[in-house]
């Protein structure tokens, strides 16, 4: 028979991903279940993934009943709008979906930015560093004193952001030469308070594992 | 009296930009009236500072007092916010995460590599070519035979992508590429994008786009 359209959902993965752990934890906090496919990436991509993702050949990658939906934050859209039942990540009004969105894809810095501080030296990485400064003074000063990005519940900036933390802790603040707990106390402290959720806790991988990850890739790279 | 909440749209954006050009499209396209406020770059207005503290850019949409940034954030917006006039998102949510794919793909590829075609020389040149080649052949794949890239309709993917249609003439005079030859159908549907009213109002003419590359390569001293 020809190849039968899978029904449900399968989410193209790499465990130490912080994109993928978004929308792991999206679908957790949704109640969604879902087959998680652990891809290879440092070797050779599966036909699955090249055929799922074209474009950009990355994942995450969900595939709903078949057909497949790319990029972390159109992914973590598409749960909100194809599962309207499921607890919703974003707030109703518009104003505030825009803010969420805006912060949302601001966190992607911390990714971008983070990635320079152990890929560089010298000048560049100064750069970085300052940069960093910059981005978790701006996350810190929007966080404020509320306990998640859009006030008492844990939503979609949370979750699109907390996935990074154990990649700034301990690695870009050694690489970089800072503390968040100095620099960005307020977000420290939610970091922490994100932990207690159990979609977060049973997602993300501890500092010391994503450390360990990092010096792979220097020394797959060949980066001193 | 002092910073009194101003009631309506306001649109802060520069005149040649393709990021402000889609807000632009996208309110006459649900026939929004706004204020129009043409900033100037190399001396930021206090108000866009202060309406868009992080990144300090345009476009900026400002409703009631508001400060919305990012121009596809904006196009949303303005689509959630305004939801009785016609949609510029799919109502479908496989179609609208297709759009939202594109639209991103199209924010990440096309400005950065057009930037490099007119800044760069020689071998950087070429390979901004081959890579402009490629982003709008795989664009043109996206529409494949559809009227619009969301089908029968102009739509958001249509929006962010029309602005830099009027870019065309520049890659093809300082990046040697032509659109009409290596994508014909992409060529045939800027036509059609601007045949529209909100385009034609909206987008800069072709001519005044590569005047302005022109100028900037002389004040950076691009050959």
């Amino acid at each position: 028979m020809a190849e039968e359209i899978k029904k449900g959902l399968v989410l193209l993965d790499f465990w130490v991903s912080p994109f993928g752990q978004r929308c792991r934890i999206a679908l957790a906090e949704k109640g969604l279940p879902y087959e998680y496919s652990e891809q290879e990436l440092l070797g050779t991509k599966s036909e699955l993934l090249l055929r799922s993702n074209p474009i950009h050949k990355k994942i995450p990658v969900l595939i709903h009943d078949g057909r497949p939906v790319n990029e972390s934050l159109v992914i973590l859209n598409y749960l909100e709008e194809a599962f309207p039942d499921a607890p919703p990540l974003l707030p109703a009004d518009p104003y505030a979906r825009a803010q969420a969105r805006f912060w949302a894809a601001y966190s992607d810095k911390v990714y971008e930015v983070g990635s320079r501080l152990w890929k560089t030296k010298g000048e560049a990485q100064s750069q970085a560093r300052a940069e960093m400064l910059q981005v978790l003074g701006n996350l810190d000063g929007e966080l404020g004193e509320k306990p998640f990005f859009a006030g008492e519940k844990f939503g979609f900036v949370d979750l699109a952001l907390v996935p990074f933390m154990p990649w700034l802790t301990p690695s870009f603040e050694r690489y970089g030469g800072f503390s968040v707990a100095e620099v960005a106390p307020r977000l420290a402290a939610w970091a922490d308070r994100c932990m207690e959720r159990e979609s977060v806790a049973k997602t993300l991988y501890p500092g010391e594992k994503v450390d360990e990850f990092i010096t792979l890739l220097k020394k797959k790279y060949g980066i001193e | 009296m002092a910073g009194e909440k101003r009631k309506g749209l306001q649109l802060l954006d520069f005149w040649v930009s393709p990021f402000g050009q889609r807000c632009r499209i996208a309110l006459d396209e649900k026939a929004l009236p706004y204020e129009y406020l043409e900033q100037d770059l190399g001396n930021k207005s206090e108000l866009l500072i202060r309406s868009n503290p992080v990144h300090k850019k345009i476009p900026v949409l400002v409703h009631d007092g508001r400060p919305v940034c990012e121009s596809l954030i904006i196009v949303q917006y303005i689509d959630e916010a305004f939801s009785s006039s016609s949609s510029l998102l799919p109502s479908d949510p496989y179609a609208r995460a297709q759009a939202r794919f594109w639209a991103d793909y199209i924010d990440k590829k096309v400005y950065d590599c057009g930037t490099r075609l007119w800044k760069t020389k020689g071998e950087p040149q070429q390979q901004a070519r081959k890579e402009m080649v490629e982003i709008l052949k795989t664009l043109e794949g996206a529409l494949g035979d559809k009227p619009y890239f969301g089908g029968d309709e102009f739509g958001f993917v249509d929006v962010a992508f029309v602005p830099f249609t009027a870019w065309f003439l520049t890659y093809e005079r300082f990046g040697e590429i032509s659109v009409e030859k290596e994508c014909p159908k992409l060529a045939a549907w800027a036509k059609r994008c601007g045949e529209r009213e909100s385009v034609k109002k909206n987008l800069s003419p072709p001519e005044k786009v590569y005047e302005f590359i022109a100028t900037l390569k002389k004040k950076f001293g691009i050959e």
